[in-house]
């Protein structure tokens, strides 16, 4: 046999649930009402040691390539938890890669991501229990009701079997989803599977969900509706939302805060009013006549004209001069 | 959207304690958001459609080791039921072959009496071959779904639960074993309408749904292992169809290994087929077999199966 290229024995995934507290818990001084509940409950394997003083997302100089594709390089990034981050950025910035890294499918060094203070390269199960995903492309298996899809998540989330189906149909009500359930996930429409894949991303009840362009090919009704279920269960549970998407108006109404990826790097970052208000002064331009798409524009460049191979400061300038020529 | 049609939870007792365990998992881990809205339930105003959230808020306990390798293997059996609850017509195209294996060949070759069997008519020396077969078949099957199931999105998802790739790996390969044995009773009924006179007696029955667990077991990781190593569903195909012949052929499936020359007796004895089709025979047809070397032999390839294919199976994610 070849020797397994991608993991071996050290591979953390090998073992089951890798030393979950071999040193106790963390006690943030933060912990909350331990007075409201007297008997905190001391089974240390059923909630990660999620930590309340650590940004849900931290990526530090993260870097990846497939083979000579330097697909991430030197991302810097952290989500506050509770907030809807988006991340934007032309095809190919690397925003999958980078949201594959912090979901744990791609091997990255220890150190590099951390999920609530948990590594992503140490301890991955832990990661995994607090993760909410649903990729880029349209997930469900076809081959099972709405119901089964959801109910399959429920069991490897380990949700006990008293309590599955009361879970399952919240989950499916919180996505509006009750009415279909009984269908075969084949026969749903676009929009049907993204809410579906929402129900089964929420049956965990994550305390990150990650979102990789869950809006796309959808019509504009489909489109306000899977963002309705996203902003509900948000509002409902506080949890946070790392989100991708090519919707300048998407991520301008929905967004906390924002991150312009290019190249694999973070070019900007901020709230979507404070990026349109820093390019508007940048140019001197009316800051209601700039638009978060005046934004990307400028900090993606236009790849196609070779503008972005020039260096420095005459890319900088040209640049500048060429986002305040269209907003003239 | 009131009375959504959520089984009611009982309001004081167990929303009670749905509510305790939500603050308790919630100490060290909730963020003050959380915890706010977890004390009563939260109903959301913004957007058209309010909703209720109670379970949602508490991520439930974690399973562990073993109990969760098993939770596992039955979720994805479980998956595999329901697929086959929704469409039968695998099940019924599947059963094709072996029946023209049984019927032509069969009954063909218990006329000439070409092949020496031991003085058992020659259908029912082959139907625990054909039984194996057919078993094989699906489970190879295992490798080009998991390749489908990785450009799909389904296994890139999986791998983002709290599933060990061991943990996978096993379920998967209990779930081909699941179907397999569905298989394996419908050739055991066309076996019977043809007249092989083979056991009723349940506790052989259960040695053969054992059996054929463990040996789809080994045959669905073989091919997860090829799926991890070529990667793409066109490489796998042609792999998959170059292995199953040579795997059938070079096994006592056919014929006993002692009339083969002696490279093919080498072959033969390397093959885990030999084995699942000596243990089947001997259960199904009460002749002479060696089931201990055939069981152990199956286990600890089914073993060494779910081993190299977890370390292969990281290669799928990427
Ligand atoms: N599995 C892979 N093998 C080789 N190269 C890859 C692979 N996945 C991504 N890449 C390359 O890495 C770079 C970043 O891709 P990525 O999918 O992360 O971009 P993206 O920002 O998500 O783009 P999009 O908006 O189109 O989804 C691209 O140049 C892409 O070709
Ligand atoms: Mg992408």
């Amino acid at each position: 046999m070849t020797t397994p290229p991608a993991a071996g024995p050290a591979d953390p995934d090998a073992t089951v649930d890798a030393d979950p507290n071999a040193a106790p818990a963390p006690q943030p001084d933060t912990a909350p009402n331990v007075a409201a509940n007297p008997q905190p409950r001391t089974a240390p394997d059923a909630t990660p040691d999620v930590r309340l003083d650590e940004p849900a997302v931290r990526c530090t100089d993260l870097s990846y390539s497939f083979g000579d594709t330097r697909a991430v390089d030197g991302l810097n990034l952290e989500v506050a938890q509770g907030e809807i981050f988006g991340l934007l950025g032309p095809n190919g910035a690397g925003k999958t890669t980078a949201i594959r890294a912090i979901t744990t499918l791609l091997p990255v060094p220890a150190g590099k991501i951390s999920v609530f203070g948990l590594d992503c390269a140490r301890k991955r199960m832990q990661v995994r229990r607090v993760l909410g995903y649903v990729p880029q492309q349209l997930s469900a298996d076809s081959g099972l009701t709405g119901r089964e899809n959801v109910d399959l998540f429920a069991r490897v989330f380990d949700v006990p079997r008293s309590e599955r189906r009361a879970r399952v149909d919240e989950a499916l009500t919180a996505v509006d989803l009750t009415e279909a359930a009984g269908r075969l996930a084949g026969t749903y429409s676009g929009g049907m599977v993204r809410r579906l894949e929402l129900a089964q991303a929420l049956v965990s009840a994550p305390r990150l969900l990650i979102l990789d362009e869950p809006t796309i090919g959808l019509d504009p009704l489909a489109r306000a509706s899977v963002w309705d279920c996203i902003s509900q269960v948000r509002a409902g549970t506080g949890m946070t939302v790392l989100v991708t998407t090519h919707y300048m108006d998407e991520a301008d109404e929905h967004c906390n805060r924002l991150a312009l990826m290019h190249r694999g790097r973070i070019r900007a970052m901020g709230a979507p009013g404070d990026l349109r208000a820093d390019l508007a002064a940048q140019l001197g331009a009316d800051p209601a006549r700039v638009s978060l798409e005046d934004v990307f524009r400028h900090h993606a460049g236009s790849g196609l004209t070779g503008a972005d191979h020039e260096g420095g400061d005459f890319r900088d300038v040209r640049r500048t001069r060429s986002t305040a020529a269209r907003l003239r | 959207m009131s009375a959504a049609p959520v089984p009611p939870l009982p309001a004081s007792a167990e929303a009670g304690t749905a509510t305790a365990t939500a603050t308790a998992t919630a100490t060290p881990t909730a963020t003050a958001t959380a915890t706010a809205t977890a004390t009563a339930t939260a109903t959301l105003t913004p957007g058209p459609r309010p909703v209720e959230l109670r379970l949602l808020l508490t991520p439930p306990p974690a399973r562990r080791a073993w109990r969760l390798v098993l939770a596992r293997a039955g979720a994805m059996c479980m998956v595999e039921l329901q697929k086959l609850r929704h469409d039968r017509t695998e099940l019924y195209t599947r059963a094709v072959q072996p029946a023209l294996w049984l019927l032509i060949f069969g009954e063909t070759f218990t006329r000439i009496h070409a092949i020496p069997t031991g003085g058992i008519p020659y259908l029912d020396y082959l139907a625990p071959g054909i039984i194996a077969q057919s078993a094989m078949f699906i489970a190879i099957f295992y490798g080009i779904m998991i390749i489908w199931e990785r450009d799909s999105g389904v296994l890139t998802k999986l791998l983002v639960t709290p599933t060990p790739r061991a943990a996978l790996v096993t379920g998967k390969a209990f779930a081909a074993g699941v179907k397999s044995v569905i298989q394996a009773l419908v050739v055991v009924v066309i076996a019977a309408l043809l007249g092989v006179a083979l056991t009723w007696n349940p506790l052989r029955l259960l040695g053969v749904a054992v059996i054929v667990v463990l040996g789809s077991a080994f045959f669905s990781c073989l091919s997860m292992t090829i799926a991890g190593i070529v990667l793409t569903r066109d490489r796998l195909m042609g792999i998959g169809q170059a292995i199953t012949m040579p795997l059938f052929f070079g096994s006592n499936a056919l014929y006993p290994v002692a009339v083969m020359p002696g490279w093919l007796q080498a072959v033969s004895k390397a093959n885990p087929l030999s084995y699942e089709v000596d243990a089947l025979r001997g259960l199904l047809l009460g002749i002479h077999a060696h089931l201990a070397l055939d069981f152990g032999v199956l286990a600890v390839a089914a073993a060494v199966g779910v081993t190299t294919a977890s370390l292969l199976l990281g290669r799928l994610a990427k």
